[in-house]
C-alpha cells in the first residue's frame, strides 16, 4: 500500500470517529424516543466551546480536560432535553422535528451572540499536532487519538447497555415504554441519561473536531450534525453498533472521495455525502444494516 | 373536527380573494404613491415571504409532507433566473462558461422567473420520486441536504455563480407591483387549489393516508403534485429576490430561511393559507423592528433566538397553529 | 387488601370506567370477568397507575400501611408490592431472558436477593433457565406468557394484577398456568386480580368474582356463586360451558 493510501486511512479513522461519536447520540435517542433531534449536532458545538473555555483558564490539566468536556456535554444534552423536549414527549413526529429544528436555530444565535460569529483558533497542546511515523508515515497524533478514545468509548457504551441495570432498562424503554413503566422503570430518568450520553459524546467530538481541525464556530455543528444523521441511517436507525459502523463508512467514503478524486472535485464533498444519502435511502431504506423491523412508523 | 358556531362575518372563498386582492392593490398603490424607498422595499420583501410561505403550506400544510427544501428551490430558480436577466455586456466576465445557446438570450424578469420555477420544479420532481415514498424524517432530512448539495453547487461552479463573492449588480427588475401581482396569483393558485376537489384530496392524504388510499384517492401522486409545485412556486420566488436587492451568493438562501419558512407555516397553522399570510406578515415585519434592536445592542442572532423560542412556545399552547387548517372568517362550502 | 369504590377513568374521549366499586382482600384470588370492551383492561392500567383516574377512590393496605392508587406512578406501585403483568404478555423480545427477569427486579438494587429470586424463577419454569441467554421474542407463546409471570414475580408482588394470562394459550398451556397461579396463592400467599376471558377457569379457582359490564360491576360474588349464577352462565360461560 502507497503511503498516501495509509494516510488517507487514517484520515478516514479519524473523521469517521468524529461521525460516529456523533451518530450514537442520534440514535440512541431515536431509538429510546423516536425523536429526530436535529439539535443535537449543535452539542458538538457546546463543546468545542466548553473545551475552548477550559483551556482559556490555563489552569485544567490535559487528563481531566475530556473529562470535563463529557460532563459539559452530558448536562447540556440533559439540560435541552428537560427544558425543551419533555414536553412534547409522545407528540407526532413533526412537531418534534420542529421542535429540535427550534432548539437548534436557538443554540447556534445563542452562540453568535455570546461567542461572536468569528471562528476561533483552536490551540491543542502541540503533542498532538506532532507526527510520529508509522509503517513509514508521519502521522497526527492527534488522527491516532481520535479513533483510540472512539473506540474506548464504544467499548465502555455498549457494555454499560449490555450489561448494566440502567443500560438494560435504557433497551427495554426503547422496546416497549409501556412495558418499562410496569417495571417501576422511570421513563424520564433513562431519557435524561439517554440524552446524557448523547451530548457528552458529540461534545467530545467537538473537542476531537477543533483539534483536528484548528478552528471553531458557534455554526459548526450543524451540517456535521445532518452528516451524522446520514451516517446513522447507513447503519441503521436505532442500532447502536449500526451507528458507529455507520460513521466509519461515511467518514472513509468522504475522505475516498476528496483523496482519490482529482482535486477540482474537493469542494463538493458536502453535495457527495447528501447525495450519498439519497442513493441508499433509495436502495435500503432501513440503512444497510437495519432490519426492517426497524421501520415501524 | 369540532363543529363550531359560524362567525358572526363570513365571506365566501371567492369574496375572501377579491378582498385580498383589494387590500394588496390598495397596499401597492399607497406605497407607490406616498411610500418611501425603504417601505417599498420592505414591502417587496414581505410580499415575497407571503408568496413563499404559502406555497410552502401547500406542499406541508395540505398532505402533510415535511420538507424543508424551499431555499434550495429558491437558489436554484433565482441562479437560473439570472443567468437571463444578468446585463449581456458583462456576462462574458461575469458568467464564462454560460452555454453559447443562452449567452445572449436576454429575458425579462417574469420569464426568467418562470425558467427559473420550471428549473426547481424539475429538480423537485426528481428528489420527490426517490424520497416521497420514505417516511417523513428522512424527506426532512433529504431536503435539509439537498440545500447543502445546492449550496455546494453554487459555490463550486463559479463559471456560473462567481462562487463565493456572488453575483452584483443583478438588474433591480423586480418592482413592487410586479412582485405584488405574483405574490397575487401564488396566493390565488394555493387558494383555488385547497378549495377545489384535489385541494380536499390532499388534505384527506394528511388526515390520513391509509384511509384516503382506501378510498380510491392516489396519495403519492398528490405528494408528488404538492411538493414539485410548492418547489416550483420556491424557484420562482427564489428568482424574484435577486431582483430587489441586486445581489445573489451561494448562501443567500439557507438554512435559517428554510427555518423561518417553517416556524411561519406553523405558527400559521400548517395547511391555513390565510395563517401563512398572517404569520409571514408578522415575522417579517416584526423582525424587521428587531433587527433595529440588534443594531442598536449588537446582538446579533436575537432575533433567530427570539423566533425559535415563540415557535417552541407557540407548539407547546398551541399545537396546532393559529387557524390549524382553517381559513377565518371564510365560509366553508 | 384492595378497596375501589366508584372509580371513573376516560380514555381518548369516552369514559371507559363510570362507577367501578370492587374489594380484594388479602390471600385471595379475585377473578374479574366481562365481555369485550367491558372495561377490563382499564381497570388494571388505572390501578396500577397507568391511567390516570379521573374520580373515586383506591386504596391499598399492606401490613398496616396505605396506599393511595389515584395518585400514584408505577414505580412507588412496585415497591409497594402491587405489580402488575399486563395485556398481551408485553415481554421485551429483544432482550433476552434472563435481561428480562433482571427488570422485574429493576427496583431491587440487592443483586444477590435478585440472583435468588431468578433461581425461584427457573425452578418454577426450567424452560426459562435452559434458554436464559437468548432473545424473549424467540419463546412459544405459552412459554412467553411463562416469562411474563417470572418476569411479574421477580418484582415480590404482594397483590398481582394479571391480565389474560390464557390469551392464545392451547387449553394444557392454560392449566398448567392456572395450576402454578394457585400455587403461589396457596404457598407464597399472592393475592391475585386476575382478569380473563376464560370465565369458567377463572371462577373456578376464584375466592371472588365480579362481573363488569360498561364500566361497572354488574354482579360480585364468590367464585363458586358466580359459576353457578343462570345470568352468567348464560352470558360469559356459553362457549366454554
Ligand atoms: N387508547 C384508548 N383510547 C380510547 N379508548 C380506548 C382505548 N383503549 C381502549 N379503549 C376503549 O375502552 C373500552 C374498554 O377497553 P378495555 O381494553 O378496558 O376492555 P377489556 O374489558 O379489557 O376488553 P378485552 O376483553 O377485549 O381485553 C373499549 O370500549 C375500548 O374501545
Ligand atoms: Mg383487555
Amino acid at each position: 500500500m502507497s503511503d498516501y493510501a495509509i494516510q488517507q486511512i487514517v484520515n478516514g479513522l479519524s473523521l469517521g470517529s468524529l461521525y460516529a461519536l456523533v451518530a450514537i447520540g442520534f440514535s440512541l435517542i431515536y431509538g429510546v424516543i423516536r425523536l429526530v433531534n436535529f439539535a443535537h449536532g449543535d452539542l458538538m458545538m457546546v463543546g468545542a466551546f466548553a473545551t475552548f473555555g477550559l483551556i482559556a483558564t490555563d489552569h485544567v490539566p490535559w487528563v481531566v480536560l475530556p473529562l470535563l468536556v463529557l460532563v459539559a456535554g452530558f448536562l447540556s444534552g440533559g439540560l435541552v432535553e428537560r427544558l425543551a423536549f419533555r414536553s412534547i414527549r409522545g407528540a407526532p413526529m413533526i412537531t418534534g422535528f420542529i421542535v429540535t429544528l427550534s432548539v437548534s436555530v436557538a443554540l447556534q444565535n445563542l452562540g453568535l451572540i455570546l461567542l461572536g460569529a468569528q471562528p476561533r483558533n483552536f490551540s491543542f497542546p502541540a503533542v498532538f499536532r506532532e507526527r510520529v511515523a508509522l509503517g513509514g508515515i508521519d502521522v497526527a497524533i492527534i488522527d491516532l487519538t481520535i479513533p483510540a478514545v472512539t473506540l474506548l468509548c464504544a467499548v465502555l457504551l455498549t457494555v454499560f447497555v449490555k450489561t448494566t441495570r440502567m443500560g438494560i432498562a435504557m433497551r427495554a424503554v426503547s422496546e416497549n415504554t409501556l412495558a418499562a413503566r410496569l417495571m417501576g422503570i422511570s421513563i424520564n430518568r433513562v431519557v435524561l441519561l439517554v440524552f446524557g450520553i448523547g451530548g457528552a459524546l458529540a461534545a467530545l467530538a467537538g473537542l476531537f473536531w477543533g483539534g483536528k481541525f484548528g478552528q471553531i464556530d458557534p455554526l459548526m455543528g450543524f451540517v456535521p450534525g445532518l452528516k451524522a444523521f446520514v451516517a446513522t441511517i447507513i447503519g441503521g436507525v436505532g442500532s447502536l453498533p449500526g451507528a458507529i459502523l455507520g460513521g466509519y463508512i461515511l467518514g472513509f467514503a468522504e475522505v475516498a472521495f476528496v483523496g482519490f478524486l482529482p482535486a477540482a472535485y474537493a469542494g463538493y464533498r458536502d453535495a457527495f455525502v447528501f447525495g450519498l444519502l439519497i442513493l441508499i435511502l433509495l436502495v435500503r431504506p432501513s440503512g444497510l444494516f437495519g432490519s426492517t423491523e426497524e421501520e415501524r412508523a | 373536527m369540532t363543529p363550531r358556531a359560524a362567525p358572526r362575518f363570513a365571506v365566501s372563498p371567492t369574496q375572501a380573494l377579491a378582498l385580498f386582492t383589494l387590500l394588496l392593490v390598495g397596499a401597492v398603490v399607497g406605497l407607490e404613491v406616498f411610500g418611501s424607498g425603504y417601505l417599498r422595499t420592505l414591502a417587496a420583501l414581505t410580499l415575497i415571504n407571503i408568496l413563499l410561505a404559502v406555497s410552502l403550506t401547500m406542499t406541508n400544510g395540505f398532505t402533510g409532507l415535511f420538507s424543508l427544501g424551499h431555499p434550495a428551490f429558491m437558489t436554484l430558480g433565482a441562479y437560473v433566473a439570472v443567468m437571463f436577466t444578468y446585463p449581456v455586456g458583462r456576462r462574458g466576465f461575469a458568467m464564462p462558461d454560460l452555454p453559447d445557446m443562452i449567452r445572449d438570450v436576454a429575458l425579462p424578469l417574469p420569464a426568467a422567473a418562470t425558467v427559473g420555477g420550471l428549473t426547481a420544479g424539475l429538480v423537485a420532481a426528481v428528489i420527490g420520486l426517490l424520497v416521497l415514498r420514505l417516511r417523513t424524517h428522512y424527506l426532512a432530512v433529504a431536503t435539509l441536504g439537498l440545500i447543502i448539495v445546492v449550496q455546494t453547487l453554487a459555490l463550486n461552479l463559479d463559471g456560473l455563480t462567481r462562487g463565493g463573492r456572488g453575483l452584483t449588480g443583478i438588474p433591480r427588475e423586480a418592482s413592487l407591483p410586479l412582485i405584488a401581482l405574483c405574490t397575487l396569483l401564488v396566493v390565488m393558485l394555493c387558494w383555488r387549489i385547497k378549495h377545489a376537489s384535489i385541494g380536499r384530496a390532499m388534505l384527506a392524504v394528511r388526515e390520513n393516508e391509509m384511509a384516503a388510499r382506501c378510498v380510491g384517492i392516489h396519495a403519492f401522486r398528490l405528494k408528488m403534485l404538492a411538493f414539485v409545485l410548492g418547489a416550483a412556486l420556491a424557484g420562482f420566488g427564489g428568482a424574484l429576490l435577486p431582483h430587489v436587492v441586486s445581489v445573489m451568493t451561494p448562501k443567500s438562501f439557507g438554512l435559517m430561511l428554510s427555518f423561518n419558512l417553517v416556524a411561519i407555516i406553523v405558527v400559521g397553522g400548517q395547511g391555513s393559507v390565510i395563517g401563512a399570510i398572517v404569520a409571514a406578515l408578522a415575522i417579517s415585519l416584526g423582525g424587521e423592528a428587531l433587527r433595529g434592536l440588534e443594531e442598536t445592542f449588537q446582538l446579533y442572532g436575537i432575533t433567530q433566538v427570539i423566533v425559535a423560542v415563540a415557535l417552541i412556545a407557540a407548539l407547546m399552547w398551541r399545537p396546532k397553529g393559529l387557524f390549524g387548517l382553517r381559513e377565518p372568517l371564510v365560509r366553508t362550502p | 387488601m384492595l378497596t375501589v369504590e366508584g372509580l371513573q377513568v376516560t380514555r381518548g374521549r369516552t369514559r371507559v370506567l363510570t362507577d367501578l366499586t370492587l374489594e380484594v382482600g388479602a390471600g385471595e384470588i379475585a377473578a374479574l370477568i366481562g365481555s369485550n370492551g367491558a372495561g377490563k383492561t382499564t381497570t388494571l392500567m388505572a390501578l396500577s397507575g397507568l391511567l390516570p383516574i379521573a374520580q373515586g377512590t383506591a386504596t391499598l393496605r399492606l401490613d398496616g400501611q396505605t396506599f393511595d392508587l389515584t395518585r400514584a406512578d408505577p414505580a412507588k406501585l412496585v415497591r409497594a408490592g402491587l405489580v402488575h403483568c399486563p395485556e398481551g404478555r408485553q415481554i421485551f423480545t429483544r432482550l433476552t431472558i434472563e435481561e428480562n427477569l433482571r427488570l422485574g427486579a429493576f427496583l431491587n438494587r440487592d443483586e444477590a436477593r435478585v440472583r435468588a429470586l431468578m433461581d425461584e424463577i427457573y425452578a418454577l419454569f426450567p424452560v426459562l433457565r435452559e434458554r436464559r441467554h437468548e432473545a424473549a421474542g424467540g419463546l412459544s407463546g405459552g412459554e412467553q406468557m411463562m416469562l411474563a409471570i417470572g418476569r411479574a414475580l421477580m418484582g415480590e408482588p404482594r397483590l398481582l394484577l394479571l391480565d389474560e394470562p390464557s390469551l392464545g394459550l392451547a387449553p394444557q398451556v392454560t392449566e398448567r398456568i392456572f395450576d402454578t397461579l394457585r400455587d403461589l396463592n396457596a404457598e407464597r400467599g399472592v393475592t391475585l386480580l386476575l382478569v380473563e376471558q376464560n370465565a369458567m377457569m377463572a371462577l373456578d379457582i376464584a375466592h371472588r368474582g365480579f362481573v363488569i359490564r360498561e364500566g361497572r360491576v354488574e354482579l360480585a360474588g364468590s367464585g363458586r356463586d358466580l359459576l353457578e349464577d343462570p345470568h352468567v352462565m348464560g352470558a360469559y360461560l356459553g362457549l366454554s360451558a
